[in-house]
């Protein structure tokens, strides 16, 4: 990709920061540096996705049986809320711009930092005080919100439990996210190298881009609606509780014109590292570069116009249905013109399936039924039987966690060599990446026949004949949970004990593979002249790369 | 293509006095809003209202925010926000003009 830009200094960013301290917790809590920020954010996020998880086992576990098995009905509903709400405002929305975009962003596109280091820490800062603010609830009088991750008037209004906190989190973690997006779209503007333009960037920092400006024009929308509500509740504003002369249904416009795009922000990120990594283990430029790039932008832009596809049987007036589920269709275009530019790469490529690929295999695989199911709920008839079903949470689980949740993994064991300088057990690695795919399998898809069939989401309980499916989608969590234990426990194992990994071990040809692993605290030794396309694998002639 | 040693190309200066003549405006449109508010106008009080509201915003944008100086890309920029926003209310009161 570029002439001369291999970086020779001998100390890593973990030797040398940008703190007065050299060592200890301060060194990481008040650096700059932008890998930092982003390990920082990787510990931090797992560390909720943990927590999600063992929340998400804990509600399947009360589903096993019909009736109630460990919990009551209520602590289940305080589940669900704290589950969804964890998981999406703590782990999916952050997780890869944050930990991978932060650490990968500047160094892609040839540059020393991001635009702005000091609003990159403090949109962490942010994040861990919106995540006490999360947390804190559970310890306070009334307990954690019961909502769901929705937050929906009326009884978001009428609730006794600490619906406030909860929201005033989701308020601060929305200011963590719109300062990333700034920082990421000022950076991709301002501090690319000499000769890399738009369209030699890689197709991540496309992906980074396009969400960075879904964070910036979105956000502030749900920030004042959180902030209404808490207004409504502390004052007795009438704005969206009908027993005051509001209305209900302003409040899921105003919830969904932000949380649908939402949604584009925790997958566009995603489509960016699959393109990496389908490039890099095919050894071929991606086919249709601009297609992908330009797919990623009318992803962000046409993800504005369709939130009301959740509002089809809330009382939206039936011409609204009818624009909202055609355009609905419409964010299937460039969804399948990514999916079909990816196979299209892989075809006649050297095909190299190490892990990371396997994980986007099983993307490709989990995505495309994922946003398939998306189409069946998008369409207006099919969504009057299925709303508020358990399909609606297979599909949102196939999407965001057979998605986004597959290629934050795929991301961590793609970069994790050059993240950490250290090289996992690859035949461990690939065990677990064939056991979350069957886990995965038998934990979701049972949800779409129970869907299919009438079983009603967030409820903790169920009629008789909803039994087997539900005992099936139980196993599979804790067959998830195994699998989970083992990608993780490899890569934990691996940062104590893992083989020195070489600058590039799987043979890429980004910006980021032509720096030692750990890179240096500047990345570059000197800023890279940018010669080559993104993915020109002639370059690999006169580099070493491989694992041995 | 770079933008990376392109900071001495930005050396656009908005003389005092238009600072002041734009602040001086923004304070008659505010006035002229109060004005507004105290007189029956029924349904278009609202709508003079937005509309002084806007001249307010672009004033700002335009000056203070030096994007009448700045490089086209901005104005792109500022345009797409735009029309997303005018996206956004024209799809809702399409719910709400034919419940």
């Amino acid at each position: 990709m570029a002439n001369g830009t291999i970086a020779l200094a001998e100390k890593s960013f973990y030797q040398e920061g940008t703190t007065k301290r050299k060592t200890g917790l301060f060194s990481w809590i008040f650096s700059t540096d932008h890998k930092r920020i982003g390990i920082l954010y990787l510990t931090s996020v797992t560390f909720f996705f943990v927590c999600g998880v063992i929340l998400g086992e804990l509600m399947r576990l009360e589903l096993i049986a019909p009736g109630p098995t460990i919990v009551n009905a209520e602590t289940y509903n305080r589940f669900f809320t704290l589950h969804g709400v964890i998981m999406i405002f703590l782990f999916i929305i952050p997780g890869i711009p944050a930990v991978f975009g932060n650490f990968f962003l500047p160094i892609q596109i040839g540059a020393k930092d991001v635009a702005f280091p000091r609003l990159n820490l403090l949109s962490w800062w942010l994040y861990v005080i919106g995540a006490v603010f999360a947390l804190t609830s559970l310890y306070l009088p009334g307990g954690p919100a019961d909502t769901g991750w929705t937050f929906y008037i009326p009884y978001s209004i009428r609730t006794g439990t600490n619906v406030s906190y909860t929201l005033m989190a989701a308020f601060i973690l929305g200011f963590s996210s719109i300062l990333t997006g700034l920082n990421f779209i000022t950076t991709v503007h301002r501090m690319r190298a000499p000769g890399m333009s738009f369209f030699k960037m890689p197709l991540n920092i496309w992906a980074l881009y396009a969400t960075g400006w879904v964070q910036v024009v979105a956000t502030p929308v749900i920030g004042i609606t959180m902030l209404l509500i808490i207004i409504e509740r502390t004052f007795g504003v009438g704005i969206f509780d009908p027993a005051l002369g509001g209305d209900p249904i302003l409040y899921q416009h105003m919830f969904w014109i932000y949380s649908h795009p939402a949604v584009y922000i925790m997958i566009l990120p995603a489509m960016g590292v699959v393109s990496e990594i389908i490039a890099t283990f095919s050894r071929r430029t991606i086919f249709g570069y601009k297609a992908v790039a330009y797919s990623s932008l009318a992803i962000a832009f046409f993800g504005y116009l369709v939130w009301a596809h959740h509002m089809f049987v809330s009382g939206l007036s039936e011409t609204a249905a009818i624009v909202f589920s055609f355009l609905t269709f419409i964010v299937a275009i460039p969804s399948a013109i990514k999916v079909f530019n990816w196979v299209a790469t892989m075809y006649k490529g050297s095909i190299d399936p190490r892990t990371p690929f396997l994980w986007v295999m099983a993307f490709i695989f989990l995505f495309s039924i994922g946003g398939l199911t998306g189409l069946v709920l998008g369409s207006l008839a099919t969504d009057v039987h299925l709303h508020d079903t358990y399909f609606v949470v297979g599909h949102f689980h196939f999407v965001m966690f057979g998605g986004t949740g597959t290629i934050f993994f795929a991301a961590l064991h793609y970069w994790f060599p050059k993240m950490f300088g250290k090289m996992y057990n690859e035949k461990i690695a690939k065990i677990g990446v064939g056991l979350f795919f069957i886990a995965f399998l038998t934990l979701y898809f049972p949800m779409f026949l129970l869907g299919y069939n009438g079983m009603p989401r967030r409820y903790f309980d169920y009629l008789p004949q909803f039994h087997t499916l539900h005992f099936i989608s139980t196993m599979g969590a804790w067959l998830m949970f195994i699998a989970l234990s083992i990608v993780i426990g490899n890569l934990l194992y691996a940062l104590k004990k893992g083989k020195k990994a070489p600058a590039n071990p799987w043979g890429g040809v980004t910006l980021e593979w032509h720096i030692p692993s750990p890179p240096p605290l500047e990345n570059f030794e000197e800023i890279p002249n940018v010669t080559h396309e993104p993915y020109d694998f002639s370059q690999l002639e006169g580099m070493e790369y491989g694992t041995e | 293509m770079s933008n990376y040693n392109n900071e001495e190309k930005k050396n656009h200066v908005i003389d005092y006095g238009t600072y002041i003549f734009v602040w001086l405006g923004l304070l008659a449109l505010t006035s002229l809003t109060v004005t507004v508010a105290g007189i029956h106008l029924g349904n278009y009080t609202l709508i003079v209202g937005l509309l002084i509201a806007l001249t307010k915003a672009s004033l700002v944008i335009a000056i203070f925010m030096h994007i009448k100086v700045e490089d086209p890309i901005f104005k792109v920029f500022i345009g797409i926000v735009l029309l997303t926003l005018l996206a956004i209310f024209i799809l809702t009161f399409i719910d709400y003009s034919f419940r």
